[in-house]
């Protein structure tokens, strides 16, 4: 990664909560902030956020995409670092912005490549730029068997797969239980669960098929969309595996569902 | 051209109610997938032979006027001819009528999807033309009556049960057992020995035309090929206008990553090259040798935005890789090219009010653009489709009204958190209690859902970051 801006001490974090985090589970966005504090960054919350635009983007709006793509630029182009609790969303910031949505505007273009470079995703940001280490075993978990779920816009976009399991085990002593075919996708896809709810229940039943074998009790992931897409599978499925998010595993948010009973 | 299921959620559905056809579908991915990653595991250098070839397809197609007149100067020069086809329904009266002229009643075809684009076997046949596909899973798709349900694996839908039921049914070779994969092989070996040696056209595809020297390169792993060019006195090579390249090591730079790509290995079978007609009696090959060359709007896509996906080498990695093709299959696409570059090619050849559902079948997971070994990136080409689409207004009008009106909150952060905030309070309460006042919401398109169920209150309501502990 040659683009990475240079390492900054304390450095000034605009946090990108996500639409689905704000709305669905504030306790990622409260988890993120935490873990960038406790790694010494000063975060920042601008209110003026709302979504990246990746629903329009992905749908064919391309116009409202462009408008709301403009609002996140100038609301985070101040801060060293945009952080997103989520692989889309930071994909959408990262690359989409200037690869796609201006890639017929010279300005715009530049002040989105711009703030890409600086834009990452939570788990990426925390080991690839900050190097983020911890003494001592914070919330021991290592009693928990969990899988993991990675967002296919973290693995293929935002190449982050090591790290979340790095922070797990370091900070929380889970040694993750791998699905077979794990990097398949799960079927959310945005839109697409809404335009192709059956397949999108069918590629996620098999997902849960594979995480169930591996014995876990819990799936963790990094991305919201994929995770409460699982979600509603497994309770259609009558399982009881839980979901959770890493930024919750990795702050002390979640209970180790056999040490509930 | 024509697309024979109207939607394809319609297909979709079918297909993954089907339970022997997903048995077959998993089990092939499987095997497909495993080939590519071997294939591509092989070469040292696999991220290099793509550049390379991309490059070659990237070069050609910025020059393509002028490779394809020296492609047709050559042809003409071994003593074959050229033949333009605007459409489909062009390209099939320029092949019946090689045909009539030579009084030919029987054909042989091999490894042709542009003939499928077409629908060249129905135009031979109301011709009076039989026809036989000579490829074994074209073969088997051709007895079955269905159209190929994938580029290389025409009929890798059905299992040898299957293909055994259709060949007891369709041979009238008496009482015998089929019950294993080389009997029924070596029955349908023997069957198409027959046509190959009674046809009077032999009718093939093209993996890449050579302009330097006028020569079609075609690759099989059957030998059906050879069999279809030398055999009968006419071979009609039927190709896309796109598959021309420069020179014989530029197709080379494409035969690296083609076989690779498509069963794991470096490369085909047979690799053969055919460069017009027979000179003289003591010579091998036909008397008479016919290239017809199909546009069927890749003028117009040369022309746009879309231009990336003529560099398609008809490899199948798309659709191996692709979640959505492997619970659906290709049948369900409705269209000869099927996966994701069918679901580029289809609209674009077609309109997008005929095949605009297909550029939704994407669930956005970034494979096919991963493992393309032309390096087309097939999903921003589907997005492109579908920003086509919502400018042209088709599709569903409450998804599109319910975006739109999303799109315009998040204009406005004051109004989109307070939005937020009254949202998760009504689906706290759809959700909550015992009664559920909707709970037809729970059912979309007839699949039971859950709708998650919201925390509590937004990040950003009013109370904010005084809830920490949550």
């Amino acid at each position: 990664m040659g683009d990475m801006p240079d390492k900054k001490i304390n450095p000034r974090v605009g946090l990108f909560v996500t639409c689905l985090v704000n709305a669905m589970r504030p306790s990622v966005g409260f988890a993120a902030v935490d873990l960038l504090e406790r790694a010494g960054c000063k975060v920042e919350i601008p209110r003026e956020q709302t979504c990246c635009g990746l629903p329009g983007y992905n749908a064919g709006d391309l116009r409202d995409c462009e408008r709301i793509a403009r609002q996140v630029i100038s609301t985070f182009e101040p801060y060293d670092y945009v952080v997103v609790p989520s692989g889309s969303c930071a994909a959408m910031i990262a690359h989409n912005y200037h690869e796609h949505v201006f890639e017929n505007e010279g300005v715009w273009r530049r002040r989105a490549e711009a703030l890409g470079k600086k834009t990452f995703e939570l788990t990426g940001f925390l080991v690839d730029v900050l190097g983020f280490t911890l003494t001592g075993i914070p919330h021991d978990m290592g009693e928990l068997k969990a899988t993991y779920h990675d967002s296919c816009s973290c693995l293929r976009r935002m190449k982050v797969k090591s790290q979340p399991r790095k922070l797990l085990r370091d900070f929380c002593r889970i040694e993750i239980r791998e699905m077979k075919q794990t990097e398949e996708c799960c079927g959310f896809g945005g839109s697409f669960s809404l335009k192709m709810p059956e397949i999108a229940a069918r590629l996620g039943d098999e997902k849960i098929k594979r995480a169930v074998s591996t014995g876990a009790d819990m799936l963790i992931g990094g991305d919201l969309g994929c995770l409460l897409h699982l979600e509603s599978r497994i309770k259609a499925q009558g399982k009881s595996m839980k979901v959770m998010h890493v930024a919750e595993v990795l702050t002390g948010r979640a209970k180790v569902p056999s040490a509930e009973k | 051209m024509e697309k024979n299921e109207k939607d394809f959620l319609h297909g979709a559905s079918a297909a993954m109610a089907d339970k022997q056809l997903q048995a077959n579908l998993g089990r092939l991915m499987m095997i497909l997938r495993t080939m590519h990653s071997a294939g591509v595991g092989s070469a040292a250098n696999f991220e290099d032979l793509r550049r390379c070839a991309s490059e070659v397809k990237r070069h050609t197609l910025e020059h393509l006027d002028f490779y394809l007149e020296t492609f047709e100067k050559k042809v003409i020069e071994k003593g074959g001819k050229v033949y333009y086809a605007e459409t489909c329904e062009d390209l099939n009266s320029i092949v019946v009528e090689i045909c009539r002229r030579r009084g030919a009643r029987i054909a042989v075809k091999g490894k042709s999807m542009v003939s499928e684009e077409t629908g060249l076997n129905r135009a031979l046949e109301k011709a009076g033309i039989e026809v036989t596909e000579t490829d074994m899973g074209e073969y088997i798709v051709q007895l079955a009556h269905e159209r190929p349900s994938h580029l290389v694996g025409p009929a890798i839908h059905k299992n040898k049960e299957q293909i055994a039921d259709l060949f007891m049914k369709h041979h009238d070779l008496g009482p015998r057992s089929l019950d294993n994969i080389p009997s029924i092989v070596a029955e349908g070996r023997k069957v198409l020995r027959e046509k190959f040696i009674k046809a009077d056209v032999g009718i093939t595809g093209a993996n890449a035309l050579i302009a330097e020297t006028g020569s079609v390169l075609l690759v099989t792993n059957e030998g059906n090929g050879d069999l279809c060019s030398t055999l009968p006195k006419v071979h009609i090579v039927v190709s896309g206008i796109e598959k021309v390249v420069p020179r014989l090591e530029d197709a080379g730079a494409i035969l690296r990553v083609l076989a690779r790509s498509i069963t794991g290995q470096a490369m085909s079978c047979y690799t053969s090259i055919f460069t017009g007609p027979r000179e003289g009696p003591e010579d091998a090959g036909p008397e008479e040798f016919h290239v017809v060359l199909l546009d069927n709007h890749r003028s117009e896509i040369l022309a746009g935005e879309f231009r990336d996906i003529l560099r398609c080498i008809r490899c199948s990695s798309c659709m191996n890789h692709c979640p959505v093709f492997g619970v659906t299959g290709g049948h369900a696409y409705g269209s000869v090219y099927v996966g994701p570059m069918g679901s580029v090619l289809t609209p674009l050849m077609e309109g997008m009010r005929e095949a605009g559902d297909l550029p939704d079948a994407c669930c956005g997971d970034d494979r096919c653009a991963e493992v393309c070994p032309m390096m087309i990136p097939l999903p921003d080409l589907l997005r492109r489709l579908r920003t086509r689409k919502w400018n042209m207004g088709i599709g569903s009008r409450p998804l599109k009204w319910g975006l739109s009106a999303y799109m315009k909150t998040a204009l406005r952060p004051r109004l989109f958190h307070a939005a937020s905030g009254a949202a998760a309070v009504l689906a706290s309460m759809l959700q909550g209690g015992k009664k559920r006042p909707v709970s037809s919401l729970n059912r979309m398109h007839g699949i039971k859902t859950h709708l998650p169920s919201p925390q509590g209150k937004p990040f950003f309501s009013p109370l904010g970051r005084k809830r920490r502990e949550l």
